[in-house]
């Protein structure tokens, strides 16, 4: 049997940030197991810049930011598995991997660092009615066949669904040649990134339509056309709305699920809504000893974000194998209240807290001119008004540890959005 | 010139070519899709029906029961999953429970064994997540669920090993006769024979009519499904029915031998043979009744849907020897129990071939035994170092909702029918089956498939013909000339 002393998870963002800030907290041998045949995980195929702006302060393309870490990986002595695939994860940190060079293996981890990542919903998951043809794909498996393989994955466009992936892919695309003709996005808003709408939309003159989905997918062998249709408030198509759209490809970005298979089959309490584990101050889960952190837990929108927290993870995980981690329970519950969407982490022990804990959120609808109040079970904190939050930007607010410190005997902090939906 | 040709590569077609290579025969089996069980045998509810529905007397009834029977058998030399999981047709109210004894009579005159009706308790100690609503239900224990398409590729790939030619992508235009043989027109070659099987499913008529048979007329009946994660496989342990309607058997909801849900029919008569959409209605329609009998179906666990088309021809099957020539038999009208019934049917029809004067000699060297594909995903692991140990690519995990491996890929690509497209790959070895449906492995298995074969990437398709996946490459600079 091999042990390490920290095992991550996945060679991505995460999983890079978590394996350098456990060496750097003292856990001598760390190692990541990575499914791919190399590190840096989807960052890899994200070759438009704008990663690194917060951690670096400057716009690094997705495989840059990748390889600074990767670097200090390699200067701090992190272990790595390639082309490896973790089958199990027991409750008491047995890892069953296998690949190609030295079979199945079992690893016993003095901790655990989850870093899975994400997948994209597919068309399945959307339940789009119509044929079944080729050329249809999620934003994120043709980026990887046009900025890794080579390949272009179609000429006529549309793409369901602004997520940021979707945003890229139709630049991307239209700078290859192919004809980008629409994103339809079936909410009254985008889950991108505004910089992303503007960018990769606005500037190359691809239309966004709002409250539009595709109703039906044509064509037998190659998809031939789409049906796009307006939708009312509860999303429902608009008879009578419905237009043709011929086109050779159907990208959707329709969403991204952390991937938590391995998770589950643990036993690990996952948040039904962000469909993550439910993770702590120090992202560790409902398993002692295994921590998680980066889009496994809950989808970002920026990899500096991902790092951050990561690195929270990959320090407490160090601790918990060297035995200074502080396993009493945490004592404050943190509450997604109304207007936001959820919370991460969901609870916190302050005797673990450095100097501040940052709370990560998403509100679930258009909020302009709304406050945001973060409150105990005893009083109100403090109000923060907002100039405008959306659902695909997300929120953070830092709470200071001696400020927490200050009120009393807390059992709940609860962050709400006062004020109206647009 | 081949002793015979069976038109129609799905699971009947499949099937009577399996059985027929037993003989001292020389077969083709044809099909005008790029792979076998790319019809109606890739889009039903894989179902092993018990053979309570068919009324006595019927070609329905009394296939469905033998082939109940030699599905075991079949499943076994073939290397086919099956599961004898068991039948219940539930029952909501009195009319519901007068169908229910109605039907227990019935399949005890069709010789279906075991059946018995069990009350409120007793069912939901068996199936948990069953609506309160059921009162009763029908027990069949001899139903079961098996992988339609997996039996039919193992079916032709026993056929192929024991000599069958087959032909895939053509398409048959017309049939001339005369006195000693049969001239099968496709789109690519012209096929001499002395015997013509017509399987063609849905197209049977049509095929008929072009010796001038225009004795039966088939009626495609669309019926839509959806598929639940494996996560939720938990749901139904039996094969859940509701009571049949005038079009059919219902709604149903099952575990499938790989441990999904399957959820659907609803049926629907189209006029287009190749209409295979879904509808959102139709999507609607089978979810909102499937609640009915297990209320915690719900659209969050879809991962795909797909529609396929019955051949309903009447009430029966139409199994017989053209009036038109003896020496062309008729298998028209699969629909339900046509799966179940397959290995019958391909008795039959054999029996039908040695009527009309075709001899038939036992094949000193058939070999009934066809090893499938190995599946990682199902062994233990014993077994899965074994296979490593024999081979590492199956150490290398390639479709990770499915934990398939590259060996597998490989091992695919390279049967007796290769695969070469994605859906063929997808139906042999399951990669691209699972939850993400693709999305992360699908350049890996068309990189595997490149290699093996051969085949530029961005030539590889989904299911053959125009059904390119990838339109070109982006630019020829470094990565191009790496690949090439």
């Amino acid at each position: 049997m091999i042990e390490h002393d920290v095992v991550v998870i996945g060679g991505g963002p995460a999983g890079l940030a978590a394996a350098v800030a456990a060496r750097q907290a003292g856990a001598e041998d760390v190692c990541i197991i990575e499914r791919d045949k190399r590190l840096g995980g989807i960052l890899q195929q994200c070759i438009h810049n704008g990663f690194g702006l917060h951690i670096f302060e400057e716009e690094l393309t997705g495989p840059e930011y990748a390889q600074r870490f990767i670097d200090m990986a390699r200067q701090w002595g992190v272990h790595s598995m390639l082309d490896t695939m973790v089958l199990d994860i027991t409750p008491d940190r047995m890892i069953t991997v296998v690949n190609n060079r030295d079979g199945l293996q079992t690893i016993k981890a003095g901790a655990v660092v989850l870093a899975m990542g994400c997948r994209e919903r597919s068309r399945g998951a959307l339940n789009i009615p119509g044929t079944r043809p080729a050329g249809i794909f999620t934003a994120g498996t043709a980026q990887r066949f046009v900025n890794m393989e080579g390949f272009m994955p179609g000429n006529q466009i549309v793409v369901l669904g602004s997520g940021d992936i979707g945003l890229i892919m139709a630049r991307r695309l239209t700078l290859e040649g192919a004809d980008v003709k629409m994103v339809c996005e079936i909410m009254p808003y985008s889950s991108g990134l505004k910089r992303n709408i503007v960018q990769c939309l606005d500037d190359f003159g691809i239309p966004l339509r709002m409250n539009h989905t595709v109703t039906e997918i044509h064509g037998k062998e190659r998809i031939e056309g789409v049906i796009i249709a307006a939708v009312d408030q509860n999303r429902k198509p608009i008879a009578g709305s419905e237009e043709y759209v011929p086109c050779d490809t159907l990208l959707l970005s329709v969403g991204l699920i952390p991937e938590n298979e391995l998770s589950r089959s643990a036993g690990i309490q996952l948040n039904p809504i962000t469909g993550g584990p439910v993770v702590d101050e120090s992202m560790q889960t409902s398993i002692p000893g295994i921590f998680a952190c980066g889009n496994v837990v809950h989808v970002n929108d920026l990899v500096d974000n991902v790092s951050t927290e990561s690195a929270i993870a990959g320090k407490a995980a160090a601790m918990y194998d060297l035995g200074m981690f502080d396993e009493s329970k945490a004592g404050i519950k943190v509450k997604a209240g109304p207007g936001v969407r959820y919370i991460v982490p969901n609870a916190i022990n302050l005797t673990r807290v450095d100097d501040a804990v940052t709370l990560y959120f998403r509100v679930d609808n258009v909020y302009e001119g709304a406050v945001l109040r973060v409150s105990t079970d005893k009083s109100i904190l403090f109000n923060i008004k907002k100039k405008i939050m959306v659902p695909g930007e997300m929120q953070h607010i830092k709470l200071k540890k001696s400020f927490l410190g200050k009120q009393g005997d807390i059992s709940d902090i609860v962050v709400e959005v006062a004020g109206e939906a647009n | 010139m081949y002793d015979v040709v069976i038109i129609g590569a799905g699971v009947v077609g499949s099937c009577i070519a399996r059985e027929l290579s037993r003989y001292e025969l020389s077969i083709c089996l044809l099909d005008k899709e790029w792979d076998v069980a790319s019809g109606t045998s890739k889009g039903n509810s894989a179902i092993v029906h018990a053979g309570y529905d068919a009324k006595p007397g019927t070609l329905q009834a009394r296939l469905n029961v033998k082939g109940n029977e030699l599905m075991e058998q079949w499943c076994t030399e073939l290397d086919v999953p099956f599961k004898r999981v068991g039948s219940l047709l539930l029952a909501f109210n009195d009319d519901d429970m007068g169908e229910l004894y109605k039907l227990m009579e019935q399949g005890r005159t069709n010789g279906v064994p075991e059946l018995r009706i069990i009350y409120k308790d007793e069912l939901h100690t068996m199936e948990h997540h069953i609506s309160g609503d059921a009162i009763a239900a029908l027990y069949a224990p001899t139903a079961g669920v098996v992988c339609p398409y997996e039996l039919t590729i193992a079916a032709a790939e026993n056929a192929v090993i024991n000599g069958a030619d087959i032909r895939l992508g053509q398409t048959v235009q017309s049939i001339m006769r005369d006195s000693d043989s049969f001239e099968v027109v496709t789109t690519e070659h012209t096929i001499r024979a002395r015997y013509v099987i017509d399987a063609a499913g849905v197209y049977a008529d049509d095929i008929a009519s072009m010796i001038g048979d225009n004795s039966f007329k088939i009626t495609p009946r669309k019926g839509e499904y959806c598929i639940l994660d494996k996560a939720k496989g938990y749901l139904a342990k039996h094969v859940i029915f509701q009571p049949p309607t005038a079009m059919g058997k219902g709604v149903l909801v099952t575990p499938t031998v790989d441990g999904n849900i399957l959820v659907g029919p609803n049926a629907h008569d189209v006029n287009d043979k190749e209409d295979m959409a879904t509808t959102a209605e139709g999507l609607q329609e089978i979810m909102d009744t499937a609640r009915k009998s297990v209320p915690a179906v719900s659209e969050r666990d879809v991962i795909t849907s797909f529609a396929g088309l019955r051949a309903v021809s009447g009430d029966d099957f139409v199994i017989k020897p053209s009036d038109v020539d003896s020496r062309f038999i008729i298998v028209g009208g699969i629909c339900s129990p046509g799966l179940t019934s397959a290995p019958a049917i391909a008795l039959m029809v054999t029996e039908f071939l040695h009527q009309a004067g075709l001899i038939i000699d036992a094949k000193a060297d058939y070999n009934p035994i066809r090893k499938g594909i190995p599946r990682f995903r199902e062994m233990n692991e014993d077994e899965r170092r074994r296979l490593i140990a024999m081979d590492p690519a199956f150490g290398r995990v390639i479709c990770r909702c499915e934990t398939v491996t590259e060996g597998e890929i490989i091992e695919a690509v390279n049967r007796p029918i290769p695969a070469v497209t994605l859906d063929a790959i997808k139906r042999r070895a399951r990669a691209g089956m699972g939850r993400c449906q693709s999305g992360f492995c699908t350049p890996r298995v068309m990189e595997i498939i490149s290699k093996q074969k051969g085949i530029p990437v961005d030539g590889i398709t989904k299911k053959g013909g125009r059904s390119i996946v990838l339109t070109g490459v982006v630019q020829k600079g470094d990565a191009y000339d790496d690949r090439t």
